[in-house]
């Protein structure tokens, strides 16, 4: 997984709340057997004026100028600002992956579904949740200077504006620490082998109709 | 002490680990595995040159992208991109010993329709799929959940995941509900009332008397849509109800260990004296039939109302969402939900395509035709052994008589995955679970209503309220 320390970028608003996953990236992309190459498809019904489908020539199609990410000034943006619930709706990990691909490496929001918070921090995008009222000014300060660009440090767990204004975030310790250090989760888990196998013994005992094994080939 | 929810349990009964940070590495009994969200996940294994922890925890089934009109093998699937997932699940499980009732299998089915009714899925169980309406299963006093690719993954290789227990929240519907008046109906009154985030870093328990006389069936109904409450994970307390519909399906327990399950199974209810988080109180009588008119699940009215104002919202961000739905919904605030003209009906999806939904379904449909404004109506049965009871009882001549398609089991048109889809700006009376844009094909409108409801605007060519059909 892609390490996240700290990161200095453009700023992109989408002033939306619920934004749901269909949206992100909508199902005709999730027939894709990869992780990656979802960027050009992310939040397909509003940046194109016409249908998508896989495969497509997507710097051909034409593009709604309205949509915020179609904007010259927000080109190269790397840090999203969103509203409430963002993420809801299907667990696709397929979000957070086009979502990176596009190139953005954090979301802020007042709030998040679980199911896409979750997947955020299994790919380096980190998802940071402030305040209605810090969002607001973010919202703000972004509309009064188009082109903001803010500093996201996981490590001081701060987004800071240019002019020095500093927001404090929370975040989950074990969460913080893969990310920093961009572990794999499934190899730390393996370190754990034993416990799992000695819980395995003690379920076993107790409820032996969960492992049994049935054969329905 | 107080006492323990059922959450509370079956958290304190999957624990492998606390760590001091925190995080906890829980248990996972049952991982339900289809096309869509696993590819990804095998090829991660692959790659690290893992293997699956234990194989007979796993039961895979193709449903997101399969046509629902019949076909022998993978290359009879006309869409290429469908049919290389289709080809890869069958691929993956094969190579890592993974049982998949696939193309041509009776049991193949809706993962979440497949799980409940092969017994996949008992009492107590943790129960994980990479796919949202996981929460399906917690009907039957589980803790299940949805999870995202990197956790299947992570299931597949080490059993377990990576959590943080959720808040208690209990959701009590009391009372008698009306005639005419479903699951779906309560589920969405439900998200009405406590909104699309309102149980978001919970885990719901659905209670109270309206829920215990609820069929296994409808207890579904409503787990399935938790997540459109924001809950990852809804369940029902184990009672008579829950034992019942266990018993004899082909991967539940028997004989000795029956006994000894059934008695744990008992134990699966929430204490007296447990405390929950956040509680809801509905009173059954106030749920009449639902219809969503805009394009998340808060935005339910009952069928009977007019469409609501937004200037009368007083939060901003809620205001611009409505205004922004009305305008993709093509509709007015004020108008009647019975003005509401439907192009196409959808019956079926993980949320209503069960046995009991069908003859809900068939019931308004006997002896009527189908409006001829209506373009289309699709019946999706949940599994291929869901359509053959079906067919048993001779559902599917109903249907065909009142001018509805009959399908194979798939998710269909749900999520429109497979050539099943609205056309731009067509309403749809749909018994699935989401009404977000886009979500049944691009531009599609989506009305969200129980099995009933649809039938009978199928029936009328726009939303009329089941009660008043006679």
């Amino acid at each position: 997984m892609e390490k996240f320390v700290k990161h200095e970028g453009l700023v992109a608003p989408l002033d939306r709340a619920n934004v749901d996953t269909d949206q992100i990236i909508p199902k005709q992309f999730l027939k894709s057997i990869k992780r990656t190459g979802f960027g050009p498809n992310l939040f397909d019904e509003w940046r194109y004026l016409d249908e998508g489908y896989p495969g497509q020539d997507n710097d051909a199609r034409p593009k709604n100028p309205d949509f915020v990410l179609n904007q010259p000034v927000y080109q190269g943006a790397t840090i999203l600002l969103a509203r409430r619930n963002f993420g809801c709706g299907s667990s696709r990990e397929h979000a957070p992956w086009a979502l990176m691909d596009f190139g953005f490496r954090a979301v802020i929001a007042p709030s998040f579904a679980d199911i896409f918070y979750n997947n955020c921090f299994k790919n380096g995008l980190l998802p940071i949740v402030l305040s209605e009222e810090q969002m607001e000014e973010l919202f703000q300060a972004e509309a009064a200077n188009p082109g903001l660009r803010l500093t996201v440090d996981l490590e001081a767990q701060q987004v800071r504006t240019p002019d020095g204004k500093a927001y404090d975030f929370d975040i989950d310790e074990f969460r913080k620490h893969c990310l920093l250090n961009g572990l794999d989760e499934i190899g730390l888990t393996l370190q754990e082998a034993d416990t799992i196998r000695a819980y395995e013994e003690r379920r076993r005992a107790r409820e032996p109709w969960v492992f049994a094994e049935h054969v329905n080939h | 002490m107080a006492g323990k929810t059922l959450y509370d349990k079956l958290w304190d009964a999957h624990l492998v680990a606390q760590r001091e940070d925190g995080s906890a590495l829980i248990y996972i009994d049952r991982h339900i595995i289809h096309e869509v969200t696993s590819p990804q996940a095998f090829e991660g294994l692959r790659l690290a040159g893992r293997q699956p922890w234990r194989t007979g925890a796993a039961v895979a089934t193709i449903d997101h992208n399969v046509p629902t009109t019949p076909f022998k093998s993978a290359a009879d699937i006309t869409d290429e991109t469908s049919r290389i997932q289709v080809q890869t699940l069958q691929d993956n499980t094969r190579e890592f010993g993974i049982t998949e009732f696939g193309i041509g299998d009776v049991r193949q089915g809706i993962v979440h329709v497949m799980a409940p009714e092969q017994g996949a899925v008992v009492p107590g169980m943790t129960v994980v799929c990479g796919d949202s309406h996981t929460s399906t299963n917690g009907a039957l006093a589980c803790l299940a959940h949805g999870i995202g690719t990197s956790e299947v993954e992570h299931v597949l290789a080490t059993q377990t995941l990576v959590a943080k227990k959720m808040k208690n929240m209990q959701v009590k519907v009391e009372g008698d509900l009306g005639p005419g008046v479903t699951a779906k109906d309560v589920v969405l009154h439900i998200i009405g009332v406590i909104g699309t985030a309102g149980g978001t870093g919970h885990a719901i328990e659905f209670a109270g008397s309206a829920i215990r006389s609820l069929s296994m069936e409808g207890r579904m109904t409503v787990c399935n849509m938790a997540i459109e409450a924001g809950a990852r994970a809804g369940m029902v307390a184990v009672d008579d109800i829950t034992v019942d519909y266990v018993k004899g399906r082909p991967m539940a327990p028997t004989g000795e260990q029956w006994a000894q399950a059934e008695a744990y199974w008992r134990t699966l209810v929430s204490d007296d004296d447990a405390r929950f988080d956040t509680v809801v109180e509905i009173d059954a009588a106030d749920i009449r039939p639902q219809v969503s008119w805009g394009t998340s699940p808060e935005m339910v009215v009952a069928v009977d109302a007019s469409l609501p104002d937004p200037q009368a919202e007083s939060d901003e961000v809620k205001r611009s969402g409505m205004l922004r739905a009305y305008e993709y919904m093509g509709l007015k605030p004020g108008i009647k939900v019975g003005d509401i003209p439907v192009d196409r009906v959808f019956i079926g999806s993980c949320t209503n395509s069960r046995i009991e939904d069908l003859r809900a379904a068939a019931d308004v449909a006997k002896g009527r035709k189908k409006a001829d404004s209506v373009k289309q109506v699709l019946v999706v049965p949940g599994s291929g052994l869901v359509k053959k009871q079906a067919e048993q009882e001779g559902l599917d001549k109903i249907f065909i008589e009142a001018g509805f398609e009959w399908r194979e089991p798939g998710c269909s048109m749900c999520l429109a995955m497979n050539p099943d889809r609205l056309q731009p700006g067509e309403h749809c009376a749909s018994t699935s679970n989401r009404n977000f844009e886009g979500r049944q094909g691009n531009g599609g409108r989506t009305h969200l209503v129980s099995p009933a409801m649809a039938a009978a605007a199928a029936v009328a060519g726009h939303f009329v309220d089941v009660r008043e059909l006679g």
